[in-house]
């Protein structure tokens, strides 16, 4: 059948799909809209976690930047993994015992200010809002390249998608849809890193043929590729350090703590029924995260050899023009891949050396994407990588505006300004606060500052460095005030948004880079996506500084502390509401 | 919480951060320490066509994070239990 006709069926059907769960499980009440009504397992809260947490980032992009950075995407691969471990020792137990709806409405109590809780609700929406740019951008490649529309034209039919099926659903549709993106996610990504690896390797665990000999062969794969990267200049493959220790060191960090202060994963845990659970699911979500990100380095590595000796079939020969292969020339329509025969010899030399090199543009985007046509996988298979990249972008995106609709009606709004609108106008709020976040998403989407998964780092060093620290010193000091949190806050993201606008431009508007992104300036040597763990450490020492100069927090507070902190009588979800509703479809 | 006597909120308290503490020591020891620091000294140990140091990196830290996760859960729920704070 031709991949066309059978790319649009497969996508056609998952988005069916989803729109079927969605109106399935559409939510009634806020605290299905917010929280799923707090009835969700473990294990399905792991699995959905997993889907809402890994975006087109990790899909798209991250397997490609590997590719292109080697060792120094480990920080991807570590960052994005180990901040679980934070989440579920650190965070997600005491959060699920103090039981209510966002996360600024616990720092609001914790640190007994509304000023905090604004402070905590412009923090989530600076990273929510960065980190939503990174799936529209997602959606709108993998539109423009498999259903062959425009980057624009896709981007406006993922909005369109993403705001049907968020704004119905709530939390409750998203979650059982997450789910279900979930299965179509990792399946789309591992059946071709099974092929591929069986392709290269003869071995179909791909975790595993990453680091066996190639078929027919003594040779290591990734020995090979060391090679073949080398003989162009590029640096060696399994050694390239990503600019300094010092900066993996600190971006590594900086994904860490930023995942585990990221608010669309936190309030997944806010849907489980115990504390227990919410331990147990992190663990969950992580295997199921795992499953995706051990194939990751495989598929990178494999996508590399397998790129570099399409374009240098023999050592000395590079590929002649005329001969590139069919996936080549379907990626060049998108302007995702370009070449320029400088030399005009007919050939295409790729290289290291900028003045040799007749590669103009090789997008990191497109690894994952042109993977399965670069080793000849059948239609069927290149269907449904389409379809997975789109459920990882639409699952996140989901997600992310949940986060932000529930913080401007929830917490803004009926918290802060109109504490007294009733629960059916709190529904409508949140929902047209959802519509304004799409379109503003969808702006910068079209505006993209970087590529995809560059952008998702700078939210996560926005994370790290504004609501980790507070959320964290609320749960293990009793010292830490308002006025330190307040400050500590500010100070963090203050210093973290300033030090990347000053190297890559204001709002990412070019030009307006006031001091150049060039290594040079940067503090240390540390890029300006890895800056969030300094920004942490600032918050950190401004908020003790400042809580040990002020007064001590009022003995209400050391109560809330103390209760959180132990797992009994976690407040049900739906106990927290007056309303009284029939038993909800969908459990 | 007002008829729990104080005491034995904070050793359930202290036995949860020791815990945490070990844990997190070999959080940071696989990923910080074997994918990062170590990482050239690591590099000169193979495991199969892996170099260990980025093996660490790129697949053995993820795998002793989920580990680690589960471990720390299953710890929790025997000492929720044995301090009967367990949520049933």
């Amino acid at each position: 059948m031709d991949l066309q006709l059978l790319t649009y069926i497969v996508v056609g059907l998952t988005f069916a799909l989803y729109i079927g769960i969605a109106i399935w499980a559409r939510a009634g009440t806020t605290s299905e809209f917010y929280v799923a009504g707090g009835g969700i397992g473990p294990v399905q809260n792991g699995m959905a976690t997993a889907a809402d947490w890994m975006s087109a980032a990790s899909f798209i992009s991250m397997a490609g930047m590997i590719a292109f950075m080697g060792y120094g995407g480990s920080v991807f691969l570590m960052g994005w993994t180990g901040g679980y471990v934070i989440l579920a020792m650190l965070l997600a137990p005491y959060l699920r015992k103090y039981g209510k709806f966002t996360v600024p409405e616990f720092i609001g109590d914790r640190y007994y200010s509304r000023t905090a809780r604004a402070v905590a609700v412009f923090c989530l929406i600076v990273c929510s809002l960065t980190y939503v740019i990174g799936q529209m951008k997602g959606v709108g490649v993998a539109f423009s390249r498999f259903l062959e529309v425009d980057y624009a034209t896709g981007l406006y039919v993922g909005m369109l998608i993403v705001f049907f099926y968020a704004v119905v659903g709530g939390m409750k549709g998203i979650t059982y849809t997450q789910i279900a993106q979930y299965c179509v996610l990792i399946t789309a990504y591992t059946i071709p890193a099974i092929f591929i690896s069986l392709q290269l390797t003869g071995n179909p665990v791909p975790q595993l043929g990453l680091g066996s000999t190639l078929s027919g062969s003594d040779t290591y794969l990734l020995d090979k590729l060391d090679q073949i990267v080398t003989d162009l200049g590029f640096r060696e493959y399994t050694t390239d350090v990503r600019l300094s220790g010092l900066n993996m060191f600190a971006f590594t960090l900086s994904l860490m703590i930023g995942t585990a202060g990221l608010p669309h994963v936190i309030i997944r845990f806010f849907t489980v029924r115990r504390v227990r659970d919410a331990r147990i699911s992190a663990g969950w979500a992580l295997l199921f995260i795992a499953i995706l990100y051990t194939t990751a380095p495989a598929v990178a590595g494999m996508a590399r050899l397998n790129f570099m000796q399409t374009l240098a079939p023999a050592a000395g020969e590079p590929l002649a023009i005329d001969e590139r292969p069919q996936w080549f020339r379907n990626w060049e329509k998108t302007g995702l891949l370009a070449f320029e025969d400088k030399n005009a010899d007919g050939r295409i030399q790729y290289s290291a050396d900028e003045s040799v090199n007749e590669m103009t543009r090789v997008d990191q985007d497109i690894m994952v994407l042109a993977n399965p046509e670069i080793a000849q996988l059948p239609n069927w298979v290149i269907a449904l990588v389409a379809a997975g990249g789109l459920a990882a972008a639409l699952s996140t995106a989901a997600g992310l505006l949940l986060a932000i609709a529930s913080a401007i009606s929830h917490d803004l709004l009926k918290g802060i300004f109109m504490p007294r609108i009733t629960e059916r106008q709190e529904l409508l709020a949140s929902r047209v606060a959802m519509a304004l976040a799409i379109v503003g998403a969808g702006y910068l989407g079209l505006n993209p500052p970087g590529f995809a998964a560059g952008t998702v780092a700078l939210a996560f060093g926005l994370a790290a460095s504004s609501l980790f620290p507070a959320l964290m010193m609320g749960i293990f000091s009793f010292r830490v005030n308002r006025e330190g949190a307040i400050a500590g806050m500010l100070c963090g993201i203050g210093a973290t948004l300033f030090y990347v606008f000053q190297h890559k431009g204001f709002m990412f508007i070019p030009g307006t880079a006031f001091l150049g992104d060039l290594p040079p300036n940067w503090f240390l040597g540390i890029e300006p996506n890895a800056f969030g763990a300094v920004g942490a450490v600032l918050n950190f020492c401004v908020a003790f500084t400042v809580s040990r100069l002020t007064a001590v927090p009022p003995i209400a507070v050391r109560e809330l502390v103390e209760r959180i902190r132990l797992p009994d009588h976690a407040p049900a979800a739906h106990d927290l509401e007056l309303v009284i509703h029939d038993e909800p479809t969908g459990r | 919480m007002a008829q729990r006597p104080e005491s034995r909120a904070t050793q359930y308290w202290k036995r949860n951060l020791a815990l945490m503490l070990r844990l997190l020591l070999i959080w940071f020891v696989v990923s910080f320490g074997c994918g990062i620091l170590l990482f050239d000294f690591l590099n000169q140990f193979r495991i199969g066509g892996y170099k260990l140091g980025f093996w660490f990196a790129q697949q053995g830290s993820i795998y002793v994070f989920v580990l680690l996760i589960f471990y720390y859960a299953r710890k929790m729920a025997a000492l929720d239990a044995e301090f009967h704070v367990d949520d049933d």
